[in-house]
């Protein structure tokens, strides 16, 4: 009991190529965990696999007490998974407001049948859904860009629909692939005291891929280090910047 | 050649134009959500016609209630195509679902020359369809009146579809990322079914249009409407609604506007389409409302 995800040797092998072998990670809830490691270490597989994108060759994955090893992405999505992408991948002919509308499409459960004779029922539900979109865009900030399209918006802000978008979702558990990816030291910062508060206000667990240690350390209690797939290390932050392993990882050998 | 016989060939290429847009818009929208063309979309059609024929001459229904089965039916049977011949292969290389599309086709078009037989059959047009009115001195065939008015009301109920419902949302979320949508607990099997089953909808309404028009049917009549109406999505811009409703207009007012203006190269008019698919292609080669994007990297 306790750990809300919980990987038992979970494993990838594209071919020969073993991309995540036997990964152990263990995440209790309202916990920030690291995810940290060289280019092509396996931390994207690892995302991919946890959210159901990939197939495990082996292992087994469970969330909040449930086996999600196998399911499809929407179905693991609905069980209360989220996330980001390391590049952005927000619907791109979309305004701001119907990105993150789309993500709320499963919490509706109105059919098109109830759409189309437009019933009191379903005008509720869709007078709900759009207050709870423009809550959460006030949320990141966004209020004022409801109707851009959302690749109009800078960088920065880009970032922060798509947390939105992840956030609508109803999510418990949040991962964040390099959401401080492309950015400068003072919206590193900012982007800290995000995470943080909206760990709090949406009651979440996150696991986050970052290659800026300044973010991760700032932000996690707990981190796993992965190179070449395998699980090399994992403490906290201290531990970790200590490591033989993880600095002959990222510096090599003397 | 004289004001009247243009307005009358007009009026003609608008009737076809806008079957050829039912048609393409099927073509643009299985694109647009899987990137897959649809070779089968032509036979999915000719289906349709051939389903409310049979109503009516088997079955004695009314015709009202034959068109009404026919669509259903055609649109269970574009569901299925899909479930059983692109579906398993959705993860596959795209050369082989392109393969598995061309071979549904042939396989259909097969089926049906056995189970249909390959001598055509005559449609019987009913009243109110087979009048002819005279407008302004124009002689209108009611079905070609007709055409347009369904089209324009199929293209409004599908746009308000695509871009007012939650379930359009979530086809325009699945065309524009497929993964994203998947984890934005999008359920994309569920799409691709409600996107066949629009697009098979679309092609039977148009297969009984076109029999009604054209009152003969054989099984392999899907297949030269078919190749427009590709050549129409393509030419438009494939994966835009509007595009193809472009392209199938702009393509059957060639045609007919070339039999009108140069009736010596009759023959050649299906030529016409082709030669506009490659000069459109080669300036555009988006297609007219197509976003100029490469391949994602």
């Amino acid at each position: 009991m306790g750990a809300l995800l919980q990987t038992l040797d979970v494993t990838k092998r594209f071919g020969g190529l073993s991309a995540v072998t036997a990964l152990n990670m263990s995440v209790e809830s309202g916990e920030i965990v690291g995810l940290i490691g060289p280019n092509g270490a396996g931390k994207t597989t690892s995302f991919n696999l946890i959210t159901g994108v990939y197939k495990p060759t082996g292992g087994q994955i469970l969330f909040d007490g449930r086996d999600i090893t196998g399911l499809k992405p929407h179905a693991i999505t609905r069980l209360g998974v989220a996330r980001t992408f390391q590049n952005i991948r927000l619907f791109k002919d979309m305004s701001v407001l119907e990105n993150v509308l789309v993500a709320q499409h499963m919490r509706m459960g109105a059919n098109l049948f109830e759409a189309t004779l437009r019933l009191p029922s379903y005008l509720r539900k869709e007078k709900r859904i759009h207050e709870r979109a423009r809550a959460l865009l006030a949320e990141v900030g966004l209020a004022e860009h409801e109707r851009a399209r959302a690749t109009s918006l800078p960088y920065g802000k880009q970032r922060r629909l798509e947390i939105a978008r992840a956030l609508a979702t109803e999510p418990k558990l949040l991962f964040l692939d390099e959401p401080a990816a492309g950015m400068n030291p003072q919206e590193s910062v900012d982007l800290m005291e995000f995470i943080l508060k909206i760990r709090d206000q949406f009651r979440l667990t996150i696991v986050l891929i970052e290659h800026h240690m300044q973010v991760v350390m700032g932000v996690c209690k707990r981190m796993y280090v992965l190179d070449y797939g395998v699980t090399i290390a994992h403490g906290s932050p201290d531990e970790i910047r200590n490591d033989p392993k993880v600095i002959e990882a990222y510096l090599g050998v003397e | 050649m004289d004001l009247q016989t243009l307005l009358q060939q007009f009026v003609n290429a608008l009737s076809l134009g806008s079957l050829y847009a039912l048609l393409a818009i099927g073509y643009t929208m299985v694109y647009g959500v899987l990137r897959l063309i649809n070779f089968a979309h032509g036979d999915v059609f000719m289906i349709g016609g051939y389903l409310a024929f049979y109503g009516v001459s088997l079955f004695a229904m009314p015709w009202w209630l034959a068109a009404c089965l026919a669509v259903a039916l055609t649109t269970l049977f574009g569901v299925g195509l899909e479930r059983a011949a692109y579906r398993p292969l959705r993860d596959s290389p795209r050369i082989s679902i392109m393969i598995s599309a061309i071979g549904a086709s042939f396989l259909i078009e097969n089926l049906g020359i056995v189970l249909f037989d390959a001598r055509p059959k005559a449609f019987a047009v009913p009243g109110p369809f087979a009048a002819n009115h005279v407008i302004g001195g124009l002689h209108v065939a009611a079905v070609s009146l007709i055409i347009p008015v369904v089209t324009t009301v199929l293209l409004a109920i599908l746009l308000w579809i695509v871009y007012r419902t939650k379930t359009g949302m979530a086809m325009r979320a699945v065309s524009t990322d497929i993964e994203a949508a998947r984890l934005m607990a999008i359920d994309v099997d569920r799409i691709v079914s409600i996107t066949f089953a629009i697009g098979s909808a679309l092609a039977a309404i148009g297969g009984i249009l076109w029999a009604l028009k054209y009152p003969r049917l054989e099984p392999l009549m899907g297949i030269m409407p078919g190749l427009k109406c590709f050549i129409a999505a393509v030419v438009g811009g494939i994966g835009s609604i509007a595009g193809a409703v472009l392209g199938g207009l702009l393509l059957g007012v060639i045609e007919l506007m070339t039999v009108a203006v140069l009736p010596g190269l009759t023959g050649y008019k299906d030529a016409f389409a082709f030669i506009l698919l490659i000069a459109v292609l080669l300036v555009r080669p988006a297609g007219l409302l197509g976003k100029n994007q490469g391949e994602k990297v």
